[in-house]
C-alpha cells in the first residue's frame, strides 16, 4: 500500500467467465478489491465462489476476461505468476498443511524457497506469526498432532509468512467441528483490524456482519447482489439473496 | 508386523528340514559341513558369492530407482508427449525378459557400441533397465497418490516446480512408496541369481561351481536357499526399520 496508489484496485476482475467443458462456472464476473477492503462472498452451493477465489490466484485459469493482481494481469503474464502468488495468501477449507513438515517447517518453506529469505529470519518470522495466531508452543508438532482449529490457524500463520497483500480464505471454518470455529473466526477478525486486505468465502453470516466493507453474493456463476452488510443483511435487493438469507438465517 | 518375517522364516525352516530327513539316507552333509576342512573350504567358496550379489544388486537398484523416477516424471506431465515417452518406455522395458536382456546387453550391446563391457556391469545394466521401468511405475503411483491440495498450498505459496517436486510431493510420495521398493530390492536380489548365465561369480555361481565338483546338488542349493533366505529376511528388517522411522518422524 505503501507506494501505490490508493485509488487502484488490489484486485480487479474484469468480465471473467469459465468453464468446465460445456458448464460455465463463472459468467461474466467483474469485481474490484480496493487495498484494506475485507470483502465477503455468499452463496448457495456450486454458484462458483470457490472458482471465483482461486481464479485470483490461478489455481484455476479463466477461460475469458481478465485477472489483473497488483496490476499484473496474471493471464497474459504467466511469467510473473510466481511473483504475484507470493503477494496473495490462501487459505484453504482442508488446511491442506504439509503432513511431513513440523508447524515451524510449513511456515518456513515459503519465505526461504519463494522469497529467499535466510533462515534465521524465516524462523524469526514464523515464531512472530505463531504468536499472532496464539500457537507459539506447537512449533515442534506435526499437523496431524494438532487439532483441527489448531491446523487451520497454522495455515493462516503459514500465508501471513509471506507478508501478503491480499488473503483470500475459501470456506475457512467449514471443516471445523463446531467448537472450534471461533477461535479461528478470532484469529481473522483480528487479522482484518490489522488493515489487510481480504476475500473470504464463508458462510459464517455473524463474521460477515463484524469486518465486511463488501458483501457479494453468487448464484450460478454469476454475482447476484453487490452492496454493504447493512444493505444485504437488512434489505437485499434480490428475491434470490431473500432466499438464501432465510435459508442460512434459520440455522 | 515385526513377528512376521521371523515366523515365516522359522515356518519355512522346519517345512525345509522334515522335507530334507525324509530322504535323511541320501543326504551327504559332509561336502559342506563346517566339522572338517573342506566342507568350511567349500562353505566358504559359496558364501564368498554374496560380496557380487550385493554389490551386483546394490548398484543396480540405485541406479534403476533414478532411471524410475526420470522416467516417472514425464509419465505425470500435462504434456502429451512426456507421458507417451513414460508409456512406450515402460511397456516396452517390461516386455522384456531379465534372462534375454542380461544375454543381450552382454553379447550383443558390445558390438553396438564397439566397447567391451565386464561382467559385472552387464549385469547391472541389465538388472537396472529391466527393474527401473516397476520404479517408475511404482513413482508414478506414488506422485499420484499426493493430494491435489498438497500441490495448490506449494502453487500459493510461489514455489517453482522443482521446489514442490523436491519439498513437498516427492518427501511424501517416498514414503508411501517405500514398501513396494523394498519389494523391488529383494526382487532384485533374487533376480541377481539370473547374471551367474554370463559368469558372474555371485552366490548362484558359486553353488553351481560347486556342483560341478562335488556332485552334491540337494545339499548345495538347500545351502543356496538358506543363503539367499537370510539375506533377503535381512533386508526385509531393514525396510521395515526405515518404514517405521519415517512414521515415527511424522508423528502418526
Ligand atoms: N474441476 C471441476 N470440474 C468440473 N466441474 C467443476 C469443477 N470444479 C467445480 N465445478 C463445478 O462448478 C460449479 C461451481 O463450483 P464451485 O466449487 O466454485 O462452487 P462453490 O460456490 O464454491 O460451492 P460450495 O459452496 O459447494 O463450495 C459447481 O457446479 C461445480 O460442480
Ligand atoms: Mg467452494
Amino acid at each position: 500500500m505503501s507506494q501505490s496508489d490508493v485509488s487502484a484496485p488490489v484486485i480487479e476482475l474484469k468480465n471473467l467467465s469459465k468453464f468446465y467443458g460445456s458448464f460455465q462456472a463463472l459468467d461474466d464476473i467483474s469485481l474490484n478489491v480496493a487495498a484494506g477492503e475485507r470483502m465477503v462472498i455468499c452463496g448457495p452451493s456450486g454458484s462458483g465462489k470457490s472458482t471465483l477465489i482461486r481464479c485470483v490466484n490461478q489455481l484455476e485459469t479463466h477461460d475469458s476476461g481478465q485477472v489483473i493482481v497488483n496490476g499484473i494481469d496474471v493471464g497474459k503474464n504467466r511469467k510473473a505468476l510466481r511473483e504475484v502468488r507470493t503477494n496473495v495468501g490462501m487459505v484453504f477449507q482442508q488446511f491442506n498443511l504439509f503432513p511431513h513438515l513440523t508447524v515451524l517447517e510449513n511456515l518456513t518453506l515459503g519465505p526461504m524457497r519463494s522469497r529467499k529469505m535466510p533462515k534465521d529470519k524465516a524462523v524469526e518470522l514464523a515464531q512472530h506469526y505463531l504468536e499472532r495466531v496464539r500457537i507459539p508452543e506447537q512449533a515442534d508438532k506435526y499437523p496431524s498432532q494438532l487439532s483441527g482449529g489448531q491446523q487451520q490457524r497454522v495455515a493462516i500463520a503459514r500465508s501471513l509468512c509471506m507478508e501478503p497483500k491480499v488473503m483470500l480464505f475459501d470456506e475457512p471454518t467449514s471443516a471445523l467441528d463446531p467448537e472450534m470455529i471461533s477461535e479461528v473466526l478470532d484469529v481473522m477478525v483480528e487479522l482484518a483490524e490489522t488493515g489487510m486486505t481480504m476475500m473470504v468465502v464463508t458462510h459464517e453470516m455473524g463474521f460477515a456482519k463484524k469486518v465486511a466493507d463488501t458483501m457479494v453474493f453468487m448464484d450460478a456463476g454469476k454475482i447476484v447482489e453487490q452492496s454493504t452488510p447493512a444493505e444485504f443483511f437488512s434489505n437485499p435487493k434480490t428475491e434470490r439473496g431473500r432466499l438464501f438469507l432465510q435459508q442460512i438465517l434459520q440455522h | 508386523m515385526r513377528k512376521i518375517p521371523l515366523q515365516w522364516a522359522a515356518f519355512a525352516l522346519i517345512a525345509l528340514s522334515v522335507l530334507l530327513t525324509g530322504c535323511s539316507d541320501k543326504l551327504q552333509w559332509y561336502v559342506v559341513s563346517p566339522a572338517t576342512e573342506t566342507g568350511r573350504a567349500n562353505l566358504l567358496f559359496m558364501l564368498g558369492g554374496l560380496k557380487y550379489t550385493l554389490l551386483l544388486s546394490i548398484t543396480a537398484i540405485v541406479i534403476s530407482i533414478i532411471i524410475g523416477l526420470l522416467v516417472a516424471l514425464p509419465g505425470i506431465s500435462k504434456n502429451p508427449f512426456a507421458r507417451g515417452f513414460n508409456r512406450v518406455y515402460v511397456e516396452v522395458v517390461r516386455a522384456v525378459p531379465l534372462l534375454v536382456l542380461i544375454l543381450w546387453v552382454y553379447y550383443g550391446l558390445p558390438i553396438m557400441l564397439g566397447i567391451a563391457i565386464n561382467v559385472f556391469w552387464a549385469g547391472v545394466v541389465a538388472l537396472a533397465l529391466s527393474d527401473s521401468a516397476f520404479e517408475a511405475e511404482i513413482f508414478r503411483a506414488g506422485i499420484q497418490s499426493v493430494d491435489r491440495g498438497q500441490i495448490e498450498a506449494s502453487d500459493s505459496l510461489g514455489l517453482g516446480y522443482i521446489d514442490r517436486m523436491r519439498y513437498i510431493v516427492l518427501p511424501q510420495a517416498l514414503r508411501r512408496v517405500l514398501p513396494p521398493l523394498g519389494n523391488q530390492l529383494v526382487y532384485m536380489l533374487k533376480m541377481s541369481s539370473l547374471v551367474s548365465v554370463i559368469g558372474m561369480e555371485e552366490l548362484t555361481r558359486r553353488a553351481n561351481e560347486l556342483v560341478t565338483a562335488e556332485y552334491r546338488p540337494l545339499e548345495t542349493y538347500t545351502i543356496l536357499i538358506l543363503e539367499y533366505l537370510v539375506l533377503i529376511l535381512v533386508v526385509s528388517a531393514g525396510v521395515r526399520w526405515l518404514e517405521r522411522r519415517l512414521e515415527v518422524k511424522d508423528g502418526r
